[in-house]
């Protein structure tokens, strides 16, 4: 499996759209810091980029990938090769080859320009949101046969999570304020990766703010070591239970 | 060597394939024809495993192929249109079927050879012209000296040149004593290579004969004329 | 000029001759502060040498100075109240008080100042008492370089550090606090000067304040404090150079303005409090040159507020520079920087030339709905920051700040 990955990885890292995606990372990033005189707005700038742009490009990148090796699959599949092999190999080589544009991309001028607790910490969510949108891509790709069909799903779950949901989060405060919703809140941001991941980094970036008053509730709970491994484990169940549906599902499909 | 038992798919409603039984042995080359949609396809990614079937078996080497991928060593397999990696060189995707297949066999690097692939081992798999792309689809599928061949279309798209290279590869091939199974729609190319023929309809096989079965049947030279003579005849009847 | 500095010398040797020094300790003629206080005339010294002190409560009703050498230790085996002081031109230099006693109700001190004036308390250190130094009803009083120490956990259970009530011209100057219930705390207290005290950790108040005018204080460090600094009831503050820190929590502010009016908050610096100012019921203050920096909300400002003026100040990095939970904008911004204004300067003279809404509509929403706090930084929640910007719907419009600065101040 790991030369089948080598390979994979190896087609991935020439690919056109990764070289671009790589060079347009880093040079935000770059300028980002360059730019401004105080690194927090470095970061925060840098935190658009990881809760919009890694997982659009993470999402869609994997979806159209996945599509065009349809044939790429076909003949593997003739190849005395367990199918689960050939699933999990294009899942690494994409959660390498992505993590390592993101790594060159985002990471080396993060760790430059904001070592420490924040730039870790915002190194490790992106990490972790390229990895879960790879995932998802690989769920959508089961989700229909027709490509166009997967990319808009890939497309609309990327919107969902990155804009739509806060707005229904938003609603249902309003809604509910009358209501002690606060720890309700807590459990439904670990339906959305994109929002659990942002809380992460704000405790880290905007501590002042998160002592008052609810903020103090979500600084309670993910603040401490249980908490944060709490998140961890979710972010983790993010990544591999729509990859291991989709799994089954590719197990079970018609080439 | 290859035994199919009561075979049935399903894509939603649509029945490809109809309760089909087949048997093809060793030394054989047979043709699978019939129109677009006939279930051809279907029928061979059943045996590669890529299809799972709705009902009924089929067995490579006496293994079942259901949850099984090791009876895939005895096969080679030549897609009808080949799809590679952009990025990948030609050496590199021989060397990663190598790999998977860790194969102790001598390799056979004859077509290799006669298509000079060889001189272009670096060029990415998005460079190549179609035919090219099928020359290397045609060179994996020999390479590993398979028991079983399984060839879709495979002339289409090759130079008449390259074809001729392949039809007397694949003749070579049968008499050693492989299995070769070829679905193509152009009969009159395959007059020479063949020793069974199958013909499909609506996901039902309507003949499984012998060439010299056929001829003798129908009293013709040609196998298309035989072909439709017969199912002029008896377009209802099942002719097996 | 060169006999009267002669007769000068002579005459403050004649003037010591005249003051005894009685010096207390072992091998000394006395061995008990309170006989050599019994034994003492006003005017008098007393030397303590190192030692521990068990005297019970020591007295003071002369006009004496004490002072203690290397620190001897008094020690008021959590039962007695160490110093009381109820002479004027009293001193009491270089001693340790510790472990003063505890009563819930009359408010033990370390040292204690009753109805007098012209005390100076300087360089002790008090460690574990209820109440460190207790001023009250006195005046020109002196508390200056003192360290204090306690370990509060829960306010009822300890006293302030440096507690004032009902005094006047008073000069708190240089002390430590560390751990006291509220670090300093001044009530009913006019015309002092608070000067260059650091107040850290402190169960509740670093400075509690209320209906002391015409006070300053200057040049203070308060940090990480339970709920920062209250100035209440009080007009004519001067609130010069200090720096609020680190007070962190739901009801904690760096400053807390409550019915404050004509005063001025010039030159403090406010870093990474969870509210930098809070401001309720204050009119007519001049907020200037102060910079906000890290905090969660830069300054809350309530629709109590009226006439204020908030001009040339930095606000850096906050989560929120300014909220508020009203429409009515009675208040003036002019001259600020902004580290959040995106706005441009054509004529170079470094004042932005669109003015800066420094009301962001999600503090507006968090204002009403708390947990929203939730969604902040979210892309839908810039968006709708960005959109209010544009074209202000729920925002105040007449928030503004037509000056904005292009660079930050230095302060």
């Amino acid at each position: 499996m790991t030369r089948l990955i080598k390979y994979i990885v190896l087609d991935i890292l020439k690919n056109k759209i990764i070289l671009v995606y790589t060079l347009i990372l880093s040079a935000l990033a770059w300028s980002v810091f360059s730019l401004e005189d105080n690194s927090t707005k470095g970061v925060l700038t840098l935190l658009n980029v990881i809760l919009l742009t890694v997982p659009l490009v993470s999402v869609i990148f994997s979806t159209i990938y996945l599509y065009n090796s349809s044939e790429f699959i076909e003949l593997l599949l003739s190849q005395p090769i367990n199918r689960s092999k050939i699933w999990k190999s294009l899942f690494f080589g994409l959660v390498i080859s992505l993590l390592l544009s993101f790594l060159i991309g985002v990471g080396l001028p993060l760790l430059i320009y904001a070592p420490g607790d924040v730039g870790l910490m915002m190194l490790m969510v992106g990490l972790f949101i390229s990895t879960i949108f790879i995932s998802i891509a690989f769920l959508s790709a089961m989700i229909t046969r027709d490509k166009a069909k997967g990319i808009g799903i890939a497309i609309m779950l990327w919107l969902f999570f990155a804009l739509l949901f806060d707005g229904i989060v938003l609603f249902l405060l309003f809604q509910l304020a009358d209501y002690p919703i606060e720890k309700m809140m807590v459990g439904i941001t670990a339906l959305n990766p994109i929002d659990l991941a942002r809380i992460l980094i704000l405790l880290h970036l905007d501590v002042s703010a998160m002592m008052g008053y609810t903020g103090a509730i979500f600084k309670d709970f993910f603040g401490n070591t249980l908490g944060i491994s709490i998140v961890f484990t979710v972010l983790t169940l993010w990544v591999a239970i729509p990859f291991l549906i989709s799994l089954v599902k590719f197990k079970y499909k018609d080439l | 060597m290859i035994e199919i038992n009561e075979l049935h798919k399903k894509f939603g409603k649509l029945n490809v394939l109809n309760n089909v039984n087949l048997k093809f042995n060793s030394g054989e080359c047979i043709a699978l024809i019939g129109p677009n949609g006939c279930g051809k396809t279907t029928l061979i990614k059943s045996i590669l495993g890529m299809v799972i079937p709705t009902k009924g078996t089929v067995k490579v080497k006496g293994e079942l192929v259901l949850k099984n991928y090791h009876y895939r060593k005895h096969i080679g397999y030549m897609p009808q249109i080949g799809r590679y990696p952009d990025n990948m060189t030609i050496g590199q995707i021989i060397e990663m079927i190598k790999n998977i297949r860790k194969s102790d066999t001598e390799l056979d690097e004859e077509l290799l050879e006669k298509y000079v692939l060889k001189n272009m081992f670096e060029k990415a798999m998005r460079t190549l012209s179609g035919g090219t792309t099928q020359k290397v689809s045609a060179t994996l599928a020999f390479l590993f000296n398979p028991d079983i061949l399984i060839l879709d279309e495979p002339t289409a798209g090759l130079d008449p040149l390259a074809s001729e290279i392949l039809k007397e590869k694949i003749i070579a091939e049968k008499q050693k004593g492989k299995l070769i199974l070829i679905t193509s729609h152009l009969l009159s190319e395959l007059d020479d290579l063949i020793t069974h023929i199958v013909f499909m309809q609506d996901g039902t096989v309507k003949l499984h004969k012998t060439i010299s079965d056929l001829k003798q049947s129908t009293g013709e030279e040609k196998i298309s004329k035989a072909i439709s003579k017969i199912l002029k005849n008896n377009v209802n009847d099942p002719i097996n | 000029m060169h006999r009267f500095k002669h007769t000068a010398v002579l005459f403050i040797l004649l003037f010591q001759m005249q003051a005894k020094q009685l010096l207390v300790g072992k091998g000394k003629p006395f061995i008990s502060i309170k006989h050599a206080v019994e034994q003492s005339v006003s005017g008098d010294s007393i030397i303590v040498f190192e030692g521990i002190y068990k005297e019970g409560n020591i007295v003071i009703d002369k006009s004496i100075k004490l002072f203690g050498k290397n620190y001897p230790l008094i020690d008021g085996e959590k039962k007695y109240e160490v110093f009381s002081i109820k002479a004027p031109y009293v001193s009491i230099d270089g001693f340790k008080v510790y472990r003063s006693g505890y009563a819930t109700l009359n408010d033990i001190g370390g040292i204690k100042i009753y109805d007098t004036h012209h005390v100076t308390i300087s360089n002790n250190v008090l460690d574990d008492n209820f109440f460190g130094i207790y001023v009250q009803f006195s005046k020109y009083c002196l508390i200056k370089n003192n360290k204090l120490t306690a370990y509060g956990e829960e306010e009822q259970k300890i006293g302030n550090g440096i507690h004032c009530w009902k005094s006047d011209s008073l000069q708190i100057t240089g002390n430590y606090i560390n751990g006291h219930r509220d670090g300093i705390y001044f009530e009913f207290v006019t015309n002092s000067v608070i000067w260059r005290n650091i107040s850290l950790n402190n169960v509740r108040y670093g400075l509690h304040f209320m209906f002391s005018h015409n006070d300053s204080y200057i040049s203070n460090v308060f940090k990480n404090n339970g709920a920062g600094v209250a100035v209440m009831f009080t007009h004519k503050v001067k609130m010069f150079h200090n720096i609020f820190e680190e007070n962190w929590g739901d009801a904690a502010y760096g400053l807390l303005l409550k019915e404050i009016s004509d005063s001025y908050i010039i030159g403090n610096k406010f870093r990474k409090n969870t509210s930098g100012i809070y401001m309720e019921g204050t009119n007519r203050i001049k907020v200037e040159k102060n910079e906000f920096k890290s905090n969660g909300w830069g300054m809350k400002i309530q629709a109590s507020c009226m006439d204020n003026e908030i001009t040339k100040n930095n606000f850096i990095g906050n989560t929120f520079d300014i909220s508020t939970n009203g429409s009515l904008v009675l208040n003036t911004f002019n001259y600020n920087y902004w580290d959040k204004y995106e706005g441009y300067d054509l004529n170079k003279d470094n004042i932005g030339d669109v003015p800066f809404h420094p009301l962001s509509i999600f503090s507006i929403i968090v204002e009403k709905n708390p947990p929203a706090m939730l969604l902040f930084r979210s892309f839908m929640i810039t968006l709708l920051d960005k959109s209010e910007k544009i074209m202000p719907s729920l925002t105040p419009e007449n928030f503004i700040d037509n000056h904005p600065l292009m660079h930050s101040l230095k302060i």
